[in-house]
């Protein structure tokens, strides 16, 4: 933990200096969304004050200049993640649109009646709800992996529940509400077996573990910037191309199309085939300064040192008397959900924000998972890179006097 | 007292308090704590606040054309809204409940310490009070 860079990276993100109802932020809400350093700020600003133009068919010097930094956050990403060509990136307005591309682009030619799609019980909604719009559409049956007390993939039940009639299996890499690491890779594995189509919601962890979906073997993987220090309403649709190439397009409009008739319309090539309309410029390229901010820092340092502060927040709350963390996973990231015996959760968001501290409370849009824990909802801790070991020590000192009234 | 008067003294109550947003949300969970818990057999659908996202309770009934007011929440902080508003409205007629404007949150400025979220719930607190008060 000693060498990471953590002073320097605090003063890079302007918001972390701010007070809040006469405390000092501490900011242990990103899960939800992370904050944004000078670098993307200044990425978006720049655009809009250098080069703002329409990218693509512009011939212009400022088209020019836009298109090339939009495309060149595509290849940032492509090779972020390790994909194999520029093809494979979409972008989109987030993950919750890009996990809707892929349904609603595959329920009009991959499914047959009676086929089902395999979930889990920890998804997100953005998980659940576009799998359920297209299984009461094609009358599929959507099949849910149990999950256990302390919040891991039941891997026994998931594989009794493979059968001939499975077409597609999407799961949570990261999950937002418990924090678990799904063995994604060992579940694709089990896709590849039996040629079922695999989709994996990155929501959660693109800015905390190295993604790999060569390696991962995925056929699609799903992300936000805003959730790895980019700015809202960019997100990334990794396909396969041979798949994205067979699979029609999600919308219509400009961009997508290469020649259209009032008798015949012809799709655009790969990736803008999915990209109709004007797409969110600034945001893209501000999402390449997020993807070179965590470049520059190391992926894997950011990892080894959000191990650390998890091992020690994890340490930090078991020493408090009266609370349940809930989603106690061995392999996790620093996400922890609580409930706490005196205090609703509701007043507790208020109450710690009275502190200057910001953390979310609710169901977390994971309102099945809650149903399972027999909970309506929890508060919620989640770090960051720039969380520091005194900012969880205030939180524990702070959360244990609440407590204690 | 009148609805007014109550008001008043309530707005006194939060003067003290110098707009402290951790003493006013502490002396509004004491006020919840203060209010009787409602029975568990009232607890019921029926009986919910609806548009609070925490749990909210009123039990109303009307004798001699006052209405009597119990409720309960799930959250302290609400809670002690509830108690608020039960104590200006609580033994009044249906009359006085309807006609009263409730001045006391803009005066004390209570949107700023409790959030939009429970803004909206006291408001729909409010509502389903003048309802039933006009209904029963």
């Amino acid at each position: 933990m000693n060498n990471f860079p953590l002073t320097k990276i605090r003063d890079d993100f302007p918001i972390l200096k701010s007070r809040i109802n006469n405390h000092q932020l501490v900011y242990f809400d990103n899960a939800a969304t992370t904050q944004k350093p000078q670098s993307v700020i200044d990425g978006i600003s720049n655009y809009y004050k250098s080069y703002n133009a329409n990218i693509h068919r512009g011939i212009h010097s400022l088209a020019e200049k836009a298109t090339e930094e939009f495309e060149e956050t595509r290849s940032l990403v492509k090779e972020f993640i390790n994909a194999s060509s520029e093809n494979e990136i979409i972008f989109t307005r987030g993950t919750t649109e890009g996990i809707n591309l892929i349904s609603s682009s595959l329920s009009k030619f991959y499914f047959n009646e009676g086929d089902e799609i395999i979930i889990s019980e920890m998804e997100h909604h953005s998980n659940i709800v576009p799998w359920q719009m297209i299984a009461d559409e094609n009358k599929l049956n959507l099949k849910v992996i149990n999950v256990s007390e302390n919040g891991e993939i039941d891997m026994d039940h998931f594989n009794s529940l493979i059968s001939e009639k499975t077409k597609l299996v999407s799961i949570v890499y990261i999950s937002n509400t418990l924090g678990t690491i799904n063995p994604v890779k060992k579940i694709i594995e089990k896709c590849k077996e039996n040629n079922i189509l695999s989709v994996v919601d990155g929501a959660q962890s693109s800015a905390h573990k190295k993604i790999d979906v060569t390696d991962l073997n995925c056929d699609f993987y799903v992300f936000s910037a805003h959730k790895m220090y980019g700015p809202t309403g960019v997100g990334v649709v990794y396909g396969k191309e041979e798949i994205l190439e067979k699979m029609p397009p999600y919308m219509g409009g400009g961009e997508m199309i290469k020649d259209v008739s009032f008798s015949n319309t012809s799709y655009n090539n790969l990736p803008y085939k999915f990209e109709a309309g004007t797409p969110n410029i600034g945001d893209v390229i501000g999402f390449k300064e997020a993807i070179n901010y965590i470049k520059n820092i190391g992926i894997d340092n950011i990892e080894t040192y959000e191990i650390s502060l998890k091992k020690y927040t994890e340490d930090a709350l078991k020493k408090i008397d009266g609370i349940k963390v809930v989603g106690t996973a061995k392999d996790k990231v620093g996400i922890f959900s609580f409930t706490t015996k005196k205090v609703h959760y509701y007043d507790l968001g208020l109450l710690l924000d009275a502190k200057g501290i910001a953390l979310r409370t609710g169901h977390h849009c994971t309102q099945p998972l809650m149903d399972k824990y027999s909970l309506d909802g929890t508060a919620r801790l989640s770090l960051a890179i720039y969380n520091s070991t005194e900012e969880v020590d205030y939180f524990v000192e702070s959360l244990s006097n609440l407590i204690k009234r | 007292m009148s609805t007014v008067q109550i008001q008043n003294d309530i707005i006194d109550d939060f003067k003290i308090l110098d707009g402290d947003l951790e003493m006013t949300l502490n002396y509004l969970m004491e006020l919840g704590e203060s209010l009787n818990d409602l029975d568990e057999k009232y607890k019921i659908d029926d009986n919910l606040v609806k548009g609070c996202q925490s749990k909210v309770w009123l039990k109303c009934t009307k004798e001699d054309n006052k209405i009597y007011l119990e409720g309960d929440s799930n959250t302290a902080i609400t809670k002690g809204l509830l108690s608020i508003l039960i104590k200006i409205f609580n033994k009044k007629t249906p009359e006085e409940i309807a006609d009263t404007n409730l001045f006391f949150i803009s005066e004390i400025g209570l949107n700023r310490f409790i959030g939009t979220q429970r803004s909206n719930g006291l408001e729909s607190m409010e509502k389903k009070i003048k309802l039933l008060a006009l209904t029963l």
